[in-house]
């Protein structure tokens, strides 16, 4: 039978039942290996319930720095007899089931062509400890234990991981480290040489940190200087607002006085929080929301009056898969449309893209200052993948010389100096008018701001030429911000190439592997890395300069492809779609597969001077 | 339709207050209702209101949301920003404003469409969080704008000008506030300015969540016979149950009154409120009593106005957030960023 062998470079997957106490235990698996210099992207696949339903976390371990899903499982950890069949399943030929073995299982339950590691794992727990809850927590570690011994894992390594999480809890940390070593002793006595897979000291993790998307961007939000942040719990966005609140706690008491320097509200319903984030943006103060589409969805008539009022704010929106309910607790890139032309009547938004934790830190911050400048609402487009797993990334960095940039607000000593203000008057051309705050000058700056029609100086409006220079200008002004987003990021192929790729977000570690991989195939891509929109030229620039150009997205309507056609001025026969939209993070593999075949369509002799 | 700016001409003898203004620096563009309606009325005591408390104008935000009440910060207090925002939503955008910039003075202008209908939620959430805020609730019973239809606060029993009966039960906005959490609750009428002026008076000198229900009779949809929210009904059913006298902070307090007669409450900026019962039963200071009157006076069919609620230990959202004096929106790059030292720590932390 076929003995599936590697080092580092493999999948393991924890079936297990939500509310069991899986996560830490497994989330101490895939830092060990970080410990050990090795890279490896864990994902969480959990249902939308908070206890008894399947949970799932996978790990990819890769000493080549392959960071997104990879597909297929090369060894399972089969903690859930409700999923038992379909997690027996999806094992790859000649894979490895670590099961508890406790109870004999019929043979019907196993499959003839994988190898079974059975670990006596309620056995052992009940055998060491007495206490009923204790032995189902313990479980988890022991099996961590046995997979230690398994793979070679370094065991100090992980007793020191939990030496550090329960530094003062001695009785926790007594309790763990024995069911961790109980595992690790059964399985070398028992079970030596069962694995062809193994782990190896390596050295390609550097300084790169390893957090959550959700947790960096709330980190943005502290260094960017919000001060406001409004919030309604929806899934995967609330751990991102938890997380500021957590960072503002830490970073934010006034040290004199200890009190805060922020404020955060769980407000009632998402039409309230984006109303708490409108006001507190009129008022000068930095804010903004953590959404996700459904959220969206009810926050846009706020969104439109922000647009045509012209209030800067933030709105971080984690996406998940859609439309309605949808899926809670999968990703996909499925809201760019709604909330790129979010609300009633002509308006047009600034989107922003992260691909990966650190990014999602530097737009956060970056949004926060694009919304003071362009004085209306700036989303920050991240998604379930980035935002609710743990990333190897780059460290945070912060340019201690860097100030915010709070736009066009008129002084008070601006006033006093006989400055004409007009709060929707374009005096530099860029369609962006100065600003008043309230309570700046006793008699000077003051208007009155609402979502009916006005003229440039906020004067009450229904004359068609008032109207029209407002929207004429807001397109100016959306002109302007295509010259203040992030650039694409061009990734060039290492030889000539014919085909072009566009993609963005949390597809881009894919997006990396496959291109490697289909240049392993001779088919050679340049990709461009899309982070803002409006899009900046270069992208209608990349797309001209090659015949055919795969726009790869994760939603079923190509949304990403839309807006290059409406408002990049791109032809949509030069465009071809790739699309994944199940709600799993979308793999290396199936871009590469469907590259690879559509390409082969195209094959053509290659001219002389695309030959390297 | 475009709007109307009053001209600046100003008699050089106009009285002004201690901050130097005078009243017509309190007023703002030409009011665009019917002639005659009650909003007018209550603009014209909010001018007054804060004229009188010497207050500068610019130092208010008024924040309204969509109806004909919530036009009304277009005609008073010019050299305020203000902010019509979304229908019903007014609570909201007031409460994030009021977080931006704790040292302004928050005026939330609302309607019975607006905050008894669509706004019923935010107007609840408000309430609880005891945003610092005067709320005034401009209540006429019925939708001017669309031309006369019931709203939520229109009585069971009550007739349209149509001649429809409204069978639906009143949303009563007082109660609401009374139960969700306001601290200071009142109503009044806008044919009474007497007693109005001093109720806004006390509600903007109040630290907390204030709010005033003023019936504002409809002079276009619901003055007729059969309203219980025209000037005539209100009047012959007015079951007032106290008046209010405002004394700004240090300033002697001119009246007499008999004994056992008036109750002082004094107020977190120093001015004193001396409430004149006129009701010897009614003790604005014991929620659950206040509620059962209220109850009791809306079955008879009588409007309750006065001072109704007045929590003695109010407090506001900022002290339950534990902010820090300055502004929110004064707070600059070296107060907000931790720095990249910090940021080295943090990264330490996540490896």
């Amino acid at each position: 039978m076929k003995r599936l062998a590697a080092i580092n470079d493999f999948v393991v997957k924890f079936a297990n039942v939500n509310g069991s106490g899986s996560a830490s235990a497994n989330e101490l698996f895939a830092k060990a290996f970080l410990r050990m210099g090795v890279p490896v992207s864990p994902r969480n696949i959990f249902p939308s319930n908070i206890q008894g339903l399947p949970t799932w976390y996978e790990v990819r371990v890769s000493e080549a720095g392959w960071l997104a899903r990879r597909g297929g499982v090369d060894l399972m950890v089969a903690m859930n007899p409700q999923t038992w069949d379909q997690d027996v399943k999806e094992l790859e030929p000649g894979g490895y089931l670590l099961y508890d073995s406790s109870k004999p299982l019929p043979p019907s339950k196993f499959r003839a062509d994988i190898h079974l590691v059975g670990v006596p794992i309620t056995e052992l727990a009940n055998a060491h400890f007495a206490d009923g809850h204790v032995r189902q927590l313990v479980k988890n570690l022991i099996y961590v234990g046995a997979l230690a011994s398994l793979l070679d894992l370094e065991l100090e390594v992980l007793a020191d991981m939990i030496r550090e999480r329960y530094k003062e809890k001695d009785k926790l940390t007594e309790s763990n480290l024995a069911a961790l070593r109980l595992g690790f002793d059964h399985a070398a006595r028992h079970l030596a040489d069962a694995l062809g897979l193994k782990a190896r000291r390596a050295d390609n993790v550097g300084d790169r940190i390893f957090i959550e998307g959700n947790a960096a961007a709330a980190l943005g939000c502290v260094y960017g200087g919000a001060t406001v942040c409004a919030w309604y719990p929806i899934t995967p966005s609330s751990s991102l607002a938890e997380a500021f609140m957590h960072y503002c706690a830490r970073l934010r008491v006034d040290k004199a006085t200890g009190k805060n320097k922020f404020a955060i509200i769980q407000a009632e319903d998402e039409l309230a929080s984006i109303g708490i984030v409108v006001g507190a943006g009129w008022n000068g103060a930095r804010a903004f929301t953590a959404t996700s589409g459904p959220g969206v969805s009810l926050m846009t008539e706020f969104i439109g009056l922000a647009y045509f009022a012209e209030i800067p704010m933030t709105i971080i929106d984690v996406q998940r898969g859609g439309p309605s309910t949808g899926m809670p607790t999968r990703t996909q890139q499925s809201d760019l449309l709604a909330c790129a032309y979010a609300s009633h009547g002509d308006t047009k938004h600034v989107l922003l893209f992260p691909d990966g934790p650190r990014e999602c830190f530097e737009f956060a911050a970056l949004a926060l200052d694009l919304a003071d400048r362009l004085q209306t609402p700036i989303f920050l487009m991240t998604d379930l993948d980035i935002g609710m797993n743990r990333h190897l990334c780059e460290p945070l960095a912060w340019d201690d010389s860097r100030r915010y940039d709070r736009g066009k607000v008129m002084s008070r000593a601006d006033l006093d100096a006989g400055k004409d203000f007009g709060r929707y008057l374009d005096v530099d051309g860029d369609g962006i008018p100065y600003r008043t705050l309230p309570g700046t000058h006793p008699d000077r700056g003051a208007y009155f701001t609402r979502g009916t029609s006005r003229d440039a100086y906020a004067r009450y409006s229904e004359a068609g030429p008032d109207y029209v220079y407002n929207m004429e200008r807001l397109l100016r002004k959306f002109a302007t911000a295509k010259t203040l987003v992030p650039k694409p990021v061009l990734t060039p192929a290492k030889k000539p190439a014919r085909f072009g790729a566009i993609y963005f977000g949390s597809t881009a570690p894919a997006m990396r592997e496959s291109l490697d991989a289909l240049a392993g195939q001779g088919v050679h891509v340049n990709a461009l890395r899309v982070r803002g929109f409006p899009f900046p030229d270069e992208v209608a620039e990349f797309v001209k300069a090659h015949p055919k150009v795969f726009v790869i997205e994760q939603n079923r309507d190509a949304q990403l492809k839309t807006l290059l056609v409406n408002e990049a001025g791109i032809g949509a026969e030069n465009l071809i779609s790739v699309l994944h939209y199940d709600g799993t993070p979308i793999t290396a593999r199936l871009i590469t597969g469907e590259i690879a075949r559509i390409a082969k369509r195209f094959q053509r002799p290659a001219p002389a001077h695309e030959v390297a | 339709m475009t709007s109307i700016g009053k001209p600046k001409l100003r008699h050089p003898a106009l009285a002004t207050n201690k901050v130097g203004f005078t009243r017509r620096d309190y007023e703002g563009k030409v009011s665009t209702l019917c002639a005659g309606c009650g909003h007018d009325s209550i603009s014209a005591a909010l001018i007054q209101a804060f004229w009188e408390l010497d207050i500068e104008p610019h130092r208010v935000a008024k924040l309204s949301g969509i109806g004909c009440s919530s036009k009304t910060p277009d005609y008073f207090l010019g050299n305020s920003h203000g902010f019509n925002s979304v229908h019903g939503r007014m609570p909201s955008v007031l409460t994030g404003a009021n977080l931006a910039n704790r040292g302004l003075i928050y005026l939330g202008v609302s309607g019975d469409g607006d905050s008894a209908s669509i706004g019923l939620g935010q107007f609840a959430h408000v309430m609880r969080r005891r945003v610092n805020m005067a709320y005034i609730l401009e209540n006429n019973g019925v939708y001017g704008l669309t031309k006369g239809q019931f709203s939520a606060t229109a009585d069971s029993g009550s007739r349209s000008r149509r001649g429809l009966t409204n069978t639906d039960a009143a949303v009563d906005t007082v109660s609401l506030a009374l139960l969700m959490g306001a601290t200071f609750v009142a109503r009044g009428f806008s044919g009474d300015k007497a007693q109005l002026v001093p109720q806004i008076k006390a509600a903007i000198a109040h630290p907390g969540a204030a709010f005033i229900d003023v019936v504002s009779p409809c002079v276009a949809f619901n003055n007729h016979p059969g309203s219980t929210k025209s000037y005539d009904y209100v009047r012959q059913h007015n079951d007032a149950v106290n008046r209010l006298d405002v004394w700004p902070a240090r300033e002697p307090i001119a009246v007499d009154y008999a004994e056992g007669a008036a109750i002082e409450v004094p107020q977190f900026d120093g001015s004193v409120l001396r409430l004149r019962k006129l009701d010897a039963h009614y003790d604005a200071t014991d929620k659950t009593s206040a509620m059962a009157h209220i109850t009791h006076a809306a079955e008879k069919g009588e409007v309750v106005t006065g001072l109704l609620y007045l929590a003695p230990d109010a407090s506001d959202l900022h002290a339950h957030l534990d902010t820090v004096e300055t502004p929110l929106n004064a707070l600059g790059d070296a107060d907000l960023c931790p720095g990249a030292a910090m940021l080295d720590k943090i990264n330490a932390a996540l490896r």
